[in-house]
Order: C-alpha cells, then structure tokens, then sequence
C-alpha cells in the first residue's frame, strides 16, 4: 500500500514540467490556467499533468469557488525529507561499523577497548 | 540504540541534477580509510545493511577493475555490481548496479580529505540516471531500515 503511493510519487516527479508545477505550488496555490501560462502547452496538457500528481496525493484542488485553485500537500511532499532521513540513518549506521574497522585498524598497535561492554565485572 | 556518535552524516539530494552528495568524518587517515575500502574483507564488514552478511564474489579494486557482492539474510539475497573506473591514492570512482534493476547505474565517486590530526573527511557522491531512480534509491531506505528506522524517525520528525 505504502509502496503503491511510493510508485506513484516517484512516477509524478519524474516529469521536469511536474517537478516544475510542484515548486511553483510551494510558492503559492494557483489555477490550471495560472500554471499553464508559462508552458509552451495547452490547458489540456497542464490539466493532465495536476491529474497525474492529484492521484500520487502531491496535489488538491478545492471544490468551492469556480476557480479551483490547486493547493500543494505539504504532508505528502514531507515524505521527500522522510526519505532522505532515512536513507541518511543508514548512511550513519554503516559508517559507524566503519568506525569499528578503521578502529581495530589502528588496534594493530594499541587495543581499543570500544566494543567491549561496560559492566562491573570487566 | 546505540549511543549517538560523535561524527553524523550529513547529506543533500541535489535539485536539478539526480546526486546524492554525502560527507562524514572519521578518526583515522586517508590511507586507512582507502584500505577500508578497497581491502575486500574490510569492506565486507562495515558496507551492511545491520543484520545482514556480505560476500564478495569478485574484488579488483584497481583501475578497470571490476566488483560483486551478494548481502544476504534469512535465505534472501540482493546482489550489486560494478567497475572500478578510476583508483587513486584517496579516490575511488566506480560504477554501481543492483542485479534487481540492471538497466540502471549510479556514478559513484568516494574521496577523502585529510583534515590533519589523524581525522580525515569522507566525501560520496552518487550520480544516478533519472531523477525517478534517485528518489527511489533514497526511498529504498524505508524498507530496509523499517525496524530501527521508524522510531528514531518520529523523535526526529516531532522536533521539527
């Protein structure tokens, strides 16, 4: 299920004009209309595109007043960061063995006692 | 959870081109840090993931060398790839495939600055081709860091 949202996040942002469309709505909430001026393309083509990242959840649109603004999910957008925590824990638990390698490397010479548990008995 | 260390990784997924950029530093030289990651049963110990064991099946760290390994755990195994382009004295660059997406392949570049007083800074930086397969290299960290992941994530998250 989380993976499923996953695909479709990863499949929204793959886009350049996507990726566009989304920093823009970080700035400030704007219709179809409003995002398509830029483009080179038609309102059909930008309208397809909030589609895509309406369904990957990155995208809203409010049912209220004509204009339908599209609004940023904040939230759904956070998963990015989550991501990059993660993948930065990893990163530090791996270089941490490392650290255990590079210190028993220098152990050549001198014992290290790091790995050792701390306990009365010892 | 093991005490927090003295040295964190820090990291940055580049906006407009699909690098991962980390650093990280080490009590230990240059050199020491090049042998632990060229010497196969050096590197077999620290590259990970937590709980699994790594086997090398192919090693030759030197330029146009080429590289395989196979983590394994519970009868599961994920295999990885690749070639050595270029090994220097505090450099690597090297090329990276998981055998489960072998259309794909990272640029990968390590290399270490001296920061004198037996410290030495690590740099990484991975070049992926697309940006979909840089976001989801990032992501494939939630599967595999599932169970000591979370919990840290969440203190993390509620301190923002």
């Amino acid at each position: 299920m989380v993976d499923d949202q996953l695909s479709r996040v990863f499949a929204a942002l793959a886009d350049p004009t996507r990726r566009d469309i989304v920093a823009r709505l970080a700035v400030s909430d704007a219709t179809v209309g409003e995002l398509a001026e830029p483009y080179d393309v038609s309102i059909q083509a930008v309208s397809k595109h909030i589609r895509v990242l309406t369904d990957a959840g990155l995208v809203s649109q409010t049912r209220d007043a004509q204009r339908r603004p599209c609004h940023l999910e904040a939230e759904v957008f956070d998963l990015m960061t989550k991501w990059i925590e993660r993948y930065r824990q990893q990163a530090q638990e791996r270089y941490e063995r490392l650290d255990v390698v590079l210190a028993e490397m220098r152990g050549d010479e001198q014992p290290t006692p790091r790995h050792h548990q701390q306990g009365a008995a010892s | 959870m093991n005490a927090t260390s003295r040295y964190q990784v820090s990291i940055e997924a580049d906006q407009s081109v699909p690098i991962i950029r980390m650093s990280r530093d080490f009590d230990a030289t240059p050199a020491q840090l090049m042998r632990a990651h060229t010497d196969p049963e050096l590197f077999a110990r620290w590259v990970g993931p937590n709980g699994m064991e790594t086997k090398i099946i192919d090693w030759d760290a030197t330029t146009g060398g080429r590289w395989r390994y196979v983590a394994g755990r519970d009868g599961e195994e994920y295999g990885f790839h690749g070639c050595f382009h270029d090994v220097g004295d505090d450099r690597i660059v090297q090329t990276f495939t998981y055998d489960g997406q072998p259309d794909g392949v990272a640029l990968e570049t390590v290399w270490f600055e001296d920061l004198g007083d037996g410290r030495t800074r690590l740099h990484a930086q991975s070049l992926t081709d697309s940006f979909e397969a840089r976001d989801q290299w990032l992501a494939s960290g939630m599967e595999t860091g599932v169970e000591e992941g979370y919990a840290k994530l969440d203190t993390l998250l509620a301190e923002l």
